[in-house]
């Protein structure tokens, strides 16, 4: 990746974590229904990882970044439901829903939109301080 | 021309160590989310002493030339957490968004002066 020179950088990559983000709550939330016929094919949460990122210049800019290192799934376990007419339920008539906590995502997708807020704010301020600064003397 | 850069010579240094200063905040605003991330400063007060005692460079002979604001070699703080979180993230955003908007005002403070004192010299160059 290229290096992170303004805040422009700063802002723009943090709020594409930030996007990330949400589009796995997205799929979480879209697959928080599913059932499946083995524990091991159940849906998992999926999560982000977050890391910072440093500038080049980081000692003289003081500017740095978050990026998304990976994505992993949630240790959280499928819940066992018995119901023995579903087509998939296995031989003891058991089907395993998708690991996912629908109120856990709704408070992390709130979050996200928090912080990709404030990213936005600290970008319009600083764009208008810099045209300001453009404008000097006239 | 020297009169007229060391005429506006303080507010410009305030405005470059507060752009810096901008950029470091809205760095740790950015890794809000980031585990282990420690949120950084810079002393205002220090910085600016320090350029203006020597700027970026120290010169060793009167004859040269003063080095300008190409990144100053600042000292970054570590800032200390009101309440720390368990993810060791330190960054707290009503600490941060207050830090943020007292430096974007400041900022806008040290341009108004500069601006001011442009339309100062402005008038009396044309005899106005």
């Amino acid at each position: 990746m290229s290096d992170i020179k303004n805040v422009f950088d700063v802002a723009g990559r943090s709020m594409s974590a930030q996007l990330v983000r949400m589009n796995t709550i997205a799929s979480n939330l879209a697959n928080a229904g599913n059932v499946s016929g083995t524990e091991e094919t159940a849906y998992r949460a999926m999560k982000p990882i977050f890391s910072t990122t440093y500038a080049n210049n980081f000692k003289d800019s003081g500017i740095s970044t978050t990026e998304v290192q990976g994505i992993t799934t949630s240790d959280r376990k499928p819940e066992r439901i018995y119901m023995p007419s579903h087509p998939v339920a296995d031989e003891t008539g058991f089907v395993y829903s998708a690991g996912v906590n629908v109120e856990e995502e709704f408070v992390e997708m709130l979050e996200a939109k928090r912080q990709y807020q404030n990213n936005i704010e600290v970008v319009t301020t600083l764009r208008a301080l810099m045209m300001h600064t453009i404008r000097m003397g006239k | 021309m020297k009169g007229i850069s060391e005429y506006l010579n303080v507010h410009s240094n305030a405005l470059a160590v507060r752009s810096r200063r901008n950029n470091i905040l809205a760095s740790n605003i950015a890794n809000a989310a980031t585990p282990n991330f420690k949120a950084r400063d810079i002393d205002f007060q220090s910085e600016i002493r320090k350029v203006e005692s020597e700027g970026a460079v120290r010169a060793t002979n009167p004859l040269h030339i003063k080095a300008s604001l190409q990144g100053p070699t600042g000292t970054m703080l570590y800032r200390d957490p009101v309440s720390p979180s368990r993810d060791g993230n330190t960054v707290e955003m009503n600490v941060e968004q207050m830090e943020f908007s007292e430096n974007v005002i400041r900022y806008q403070t040290s341009l108004t002066f500069l601006n001011n004192k442009i339309s100062g010299l402005l008038s009396a160059i044309k005899g106005e």
